[in-house]
């Protein structure tokens, strides 16, 4: 062995730990990284579960001919539905005079059960007269008990129920009066001040709208661009490199900004109404479209120059090679790109709050100029809600709002997949 | 007729026309198809362009402008009590016009000369629509009639249709530009409004920001409370929390999946680091302000700090999370940019894959990475959701990351959200710091862009 | 012409079962053994049962058509395979009698021993000096600064290139011309001071000047190292080398003194790759 074998012999060990200590940086990065995504989806799953089921509680309401006849929307917009619910409450818990207590015992039942009652009459006018077995919306408080928020172990200071509420709940439990049911009202209603009536069917409605005008917009607005710009514009051109240097940034500028351009263009200058889908939908194409765009060359780039020689030798016009040859074949390429564009904008919050996205509002919008909020506007409102019901509505809406990205992510990957082509 | 009908009677119209002159093409052609300069669909496509693309600019031209024309109309018929008044009171009298025609109030409730000016404008706006029926309708059918009749065998159709689609493609791509004139433009029409309020001098060297006491306007200026210099030290300080999470946990994590794990890890792990980018930043905010942020506090008092609930490390601790796949895709596109010789070449010489990667790759790829993190930078200031959410609303100058601090574009939201009015210093303070914020992150962007666009170039 | 074909026809398939190597493929004194060695990529095979001594201070140039496994087969004596995903060696390579594929063997350690040079110069993106002192460094070769300059002077003065660089050793090494490229990247190899030298047509991107200089460099370092070459260029073997193997499709056809070779093939293939016919 040589000198200089000998030296390389002893630093090799020295070398080696160092090696293995930097594989193990990277795996612990990784390690790391993939930890926190792990917390971050259980914590929030492990808090929203539970939202999709709601507590009800079957009340025996007698159906008072003198209180809901004749049975019509006008007249019993005005009748006493509360006092009926009341009244069947009392009837149950005929031990409970104190005043307070009573308050209490209403409060087991939440205040959309008059509307409940409402349409279980409108639907069935025939059974006036009879009492009937109504399952009706617990209150947010009995929710949380029966959901195991509430612990009946701790002293009844720190609790929010008290040993005679607790006493009532364990009773219509026994009765089987007090059930969890699948959360229709979740995906039904609107927004509500009360937890266990709050819904994202606005916000739903809200996003479905803005990102029908989104892609509407930036996909042919994104093609047509990417198209001249691949296909047509002359290189090595001033203009043709602003556009794209210009492109390219707005693609990093931050969405606020974009927020920022919605108010002042869209709505202060154009007279567009606030908070409305067109506003969000035309504020989101403009963040979206550079996305669109760079995905788009991408795809056009990547359909080789043979199939244009082809097209142009057969004496084809540049749009005609364009339009009958390269562009069915980065299709594929573009619509992937315009869904990973569509489920980050789907995503966004900030823009949404600059253009007045962010009111409180019960009914779903019917067009493109009705108020709306979006799902993560609405998280955004429910997570900045004191109640503790809304935590779970928060987090369930998280869920939604996640189920419906990854759908997107998942079908631009197959279409990625299924429509590859290799040359 | 409203514009919508006659929208779609303009597109019924057009396609009329095409018919119209594909069948006059094949006329004149007499039925020798060869004869025509392009195919009988072109010079349909001829006199439908023609049909439709003026009567639209028309109708859209229109529907832009004539609310505001038949309004200075109808106010410059108001008696002169309402004429003469200053702006702000102005606007506020156009409010109650506006809210007569959209029905929210009652004409009764009202001044009888508003009652009438809403009338006057509800009357002249249906005789608007009345007359561009008309226009709209005269014009197209007179522009079909007119293409259709230019229709030779030797009019190059195919020629003159390409040339629109030509120009449509062009007017799409500079959308892009126009969008960056309009963000200057909107952002700086209304910043320089709030620097003649408050100059600017103050805002960007003012130690004090509290917009809140300057709603009253004597206080304006002189209170001294916009003061630019805490929202940036927050701003920072909260974005170097987040690269010193995001850079070492990307930066290694892409080093290990490019060079060390084997494909079928890669595959698996890439995507999932990826999840990390897709998830809404509002989602985040939650994270942060429901698990992070009393975890930290309870883990401050444990240790003895006093860590406030809305501390500059649970936001830039969340906001380092976020950014990881940002660092780490643009570390990995750098690493894999650099060619396979010189990794060979270190290997050849008998470095380990460590000392490969430290003294060879890593230099190699340097400013493709320095690039990514001065966009991760980018993205890490003009993050709004995280910090809305997480970060506190007090503008303290400090740099203790335990403590509260504010960002420019929390207080920009915090300025916008709710009511406004577009000329309280309130308002238009928001479009400062916006045009502030939209100058800082595109002169990143555009050094990293220029270091990346260079960096490609050398190995391409 | 008819001869040539009724030649073809009579040509041995190198597929076939039963092949053997012509010529003597075994030296006294080796320094690298290789016998069955067999290379896979995925389910490809690459190599079928190569058996080959290279000696003492010798260069042994391998050639053939292109794809014929020579360079895969230059690959495998230094482990540069290894970094292939998917790339198999099987069969005994030894290097001094010590089996470089053992467990035991570090391929770190190898590859000090057994120097490469490419087929394209490849500087790292650093001065002349940090190319020439990287591998001294990692090795820990060099106990001061002084030593250190001093190999890199050396290793610059061997591979012919110290008078040209020698005032601008901290310029960008990228900013030499393709053949003082290559010549550094030599001057790079033999700073760690190898035992082997594997040189993968290395002149094969350089114009015939540099090419010239390149091959009176290799005549020079025979002193003092093994080379291997593999080089498409038949001109280039018989000028530079003392024995020549001749691969063809992924086998070891022939093997021999290079005259030998050159003027008097044995195996058919080998005299249609040598008169030109193909490759």
């Amino acid at each position: 062995m040589n000198k200089t074998l000998e030296t390389v012999c002893s630093g090799l060990a020295r070398r080696r730990r160092r090696e293995i200590r930097f594989r193990w940086y990277g795996r612990i990065a990784i390690f790391v990284s993939l930890a926190f995504l792990a917390l971050l989806i259980t914590s929030i799953v492990a808090r929203g579960y539970k939202a999709f089921w709601q507590t009800e509680i079957a009340i025996d309401v007698f159906l008072d001919p003198e209180e809901l006849t004749p049975p019509t929307p006008e007249h019993l917009a005005r009748a006493d539905l509360a006092g009926l619910i009341k009244r069947s409450l009392r009837q149950m818990f005929p031990e409970v005079h104190d005043r307070r207590r009573k308050r209490a015992l209403y409060r087991l039942v939440s205040s959309a059960a008059p509307y409940q009652l409402r349409d279980y009459v409108l639907a069935h006018p025939d059974r006036i007269g009879q009492t009937v077995r109504l399952w009706v919306l617990a209150g947010a408080d009995v929710d949380l008990y029966k959901k195991g928020y509430i612990d009946p172990e701790m002293p009844a200071s720190e609790r929010r129920l008290k040993d005679y509420q607790i006493a009532w709940l364990r009773k219509l439990e026994s009765e089987g009066r007090l059930v969890l049911r699948f959360n229709r009202w979740f995906l039904l209603n609107g927004d509500s001040r009360e937890p266990e009536q709050a819904g994202i069917q606005v916000a739903f409605r809200g996003s479905l709208y803005m990102m029908l005008v989104t892609f509407a917009l930036s996909f042919p607005l994104g093609i047509a661009a990417a198209i001249y710009l691949e296909e047509f514009a002359p290189r090595n051109n001033v203009w043709v490199d602003l556009i794209e240097i210009n492109i390219n940034n707005l693609a990093a500028v931050p969405s606020i900004v974009f927020g920022l351009l919605g108010l002042a263009v869209f709505i202060g200058w154009f007279g567009l109404p606030r908070s409305t889908p067109l506003v969000g939908g035309l504020t989101l194409t403009l963040m979206t479209l550079p996305t669109v765009i760079i995905a788009s060359r991408a795809a056009l780039k990547a359909v080789p120059p043979s199939i244009r020689y082809a097209a142009l030798g057969i004496g084809a016009s540049r749009v005609q090679t364009v339009f009958h040859h390269v562009l069915p074949l980065a299709m594929p390429g573009m619509l992937t790109g315009a869904i990973i564009g569509m489920a980050r904008a789907l995503g966004e919050t900030a823009p949404l709050l600059m253009i007045g996205m962010v009111a409180f509002i019960v009914d779903p919008p019917q067009s493109l100029l009705d108020p709306a909020t979006a799902l993560p506007v609405q998280i955004y409102l429910w997570a900045d809600s004191p109640e503790r019901g809304f935590v779970e509505r928060t987090s369930a809406a998280i869920i939604v709002l996640l189920l419906f990205l990854g759908i997107m992510n998942l079908a631009a990957i197959l279409l990625r997949k299924r429509l590859e082509r290799r040359w | 007729m409203q514009p919508q009908t006659l929208f779609w009677i303009l597109l019924a119209l057009a396609v009329y026309g095409y018919y119209l002159g594909r069948k006059r093409a094949l006329t004149v052609s007499g039925g020798n198809i060869r004869r025509l300069h392009s195919l009988p669909d072109y010079y349909g496509y001829y006199v439908a362009l023609w049909c439709a693309l003026p009567a639209l600019a028309i109708l859209s031209l229109w529907l832009l402008l004539d609310d505001k024309i038949i309004l200075q109309w109808v106010l410059a018929e108001l008696p002169p009590t309402y004429r003469n008044l200053p702006p702000d009171r102005l606007s506020l009298t156009v409010n109650v016009i506006e809210n007569l025609l959209a029905g929210e109030r009652q004409a009764s409730t009202v001044d009888p000369a508003l009652a009438e000016a809403a009338e006057h404008y509800r009357q002249l706006k249906h005789l608007g629509y009345q007359a561009l029926t008309v226009l709209v309708l005269a014009g197209a059918t007179a522009a079909l009639t007119w293409a259709q009749r230019r229709i030779t065998p030797g009019l190059r159709a195919r020629n003159r249709v390409e040339a629109v689609i030509r120009i449509a493609l062009i007017a799409s791509s500079v959308l892009a530009i126009l969008t960056t004139i309009g963000i200057v433009l909107s952002v700086l029409f209304e910043a320089l409004r709030f620097f003649e309020m408050v100059s600017p001098l103050e805002f960007f060297f003012g130690l004090h920001w509290s917009p809140q006491i300057a709603i009253r306007a004597d206080q304006v200026g002189a209170s001294g409370s916009f003061g630019f210099i805490p929202l940036l030290t927050g701003t920072l300080l909260i974005t170097a929390i987040a690269m010193a999470v995001a850079a070492p946990l990307g930066l290694l994590s892409a080093i290990y999946l490019s060079e060390f794990a084997k494909r079928r890890t890669r595959a698996i792990v890439k995507p999932l680091l990826e999840v990390l980018a897709g998830v809404p930043t509002v989602v985040y905010g939650f994270f942060a302000a429901l698990v992070v942020a009393p975890w930290l506090r309870d883990l401050g008092a444990r240790l003895g700090l006093s860590i406030s609930s809305e501390s500059a490390l649970a936001a830039g601790l969340v906001m380092g999370i976020m950014i990881i796949p940002f660092v780490s895709s643009l570390t990995d596109d750098a690493l894999t940019a650099v060619p396979r010789s010189l990794r060979e070449g270190a290997y050849g010489l008998g470095a380990t894959q460590a000392e490969t990667i430290t003294g060879v790759l890593l230099p190699a790829a340097l400013p493709g990475i320095v690039s990514g993190l001065l966009l991760a930078v980018s993205r890490a200031i003009g993050e709004t959701m995280i910090v809305v959410m997480a970060a506190g609303m007090a503008a303290k100058l400090t740099l203790n990351p335990l403590e509260s601090v504010t960002t420019i574009t929390v207080q920009i939201v915090a300025l916008l959200v709710g009511d406004q009015e577009f000329d309280s210093p309130k308002t238009l303070a928001a479009f400062a710091l916006g045009l502030t914020l939209f100058v800082i992150t595109l002169l990143l962007n555009l050094v990293a862009l220029h270091v990346i666009r260079k960096y490609r170039e050398q190995y391409e | 012409m008819s001869t040539v074909i009724t030649e073809r026809h009579t040509t041995p398939d190198p597929e076939s079962d039963g092949h053997r190597t012509v010529g003597d493929y075994t030296l006294a004194e080796p320094r690298i053994t290789c016998r069955h060695v067999n290379v896979f990529y995925g389910d490809k095979q690459a190599l079928f049962d190569i058996n080959l001594d290279i000696g003492q201070r010798e260069v042994i140039a391998l050639i053939g058509p292109s794809g014929c496994g020579k360079s895969t087969f230059l690959r495998c004596l230094n482990r540069m395979n290894d970094i292939i995903e998917g790339c198999r060696v099987e069969g005994d390579i030894r290097l001094d009698d010590q089996d470089i594929y053992a467990k035991e063997m570090d391929p770190v350690l190898l590859r000090a021993r057994v120097g490469m040079v490419f087929q394209k110069p490849n500087p790292f993106p650093k001065s002349i000096y940090d190319n020439v002192a990287y591998g001294p460094r990692i090795h820990g070769l060099a106990g001061n600064r002084t030593e250190l300059d001093e190999i890199v002077e050396t290793s610059l003065k061997r591979a012919g290139l110290w008078k040209e660089v020698k005032d601008r050793l901290d310029h960008p090494a990228t900013g030499l011309s393709g053949g003082q490229q290559q010549r550094l990247c030599i001057a790079r190899t033999i700073a760690v001071n190898p035992e082997v030298v594997l040189m993968d047509e290395p002149c094969s991107a350089l114009d015939p000047i540099a090419t010239a200089t390149i091959e009176q460099l290799i005549d020079e370092l025979r002193s003092r190292y093994t080379i291997v070459i593999v080089t498409h260029s038949m001109q280039q073997a018989a000028r530079v080398s003392q024995r020549t193997a001749y691969f063809h499709m992924g086998r070891l056809i022939e093997v021999g003194k290079t005259t030998e070779i050159f003027t008097n093939p044995r195996h058919p293939l080998t005299e249609d790759y040598i008169t030109g016919r193909f490759g």
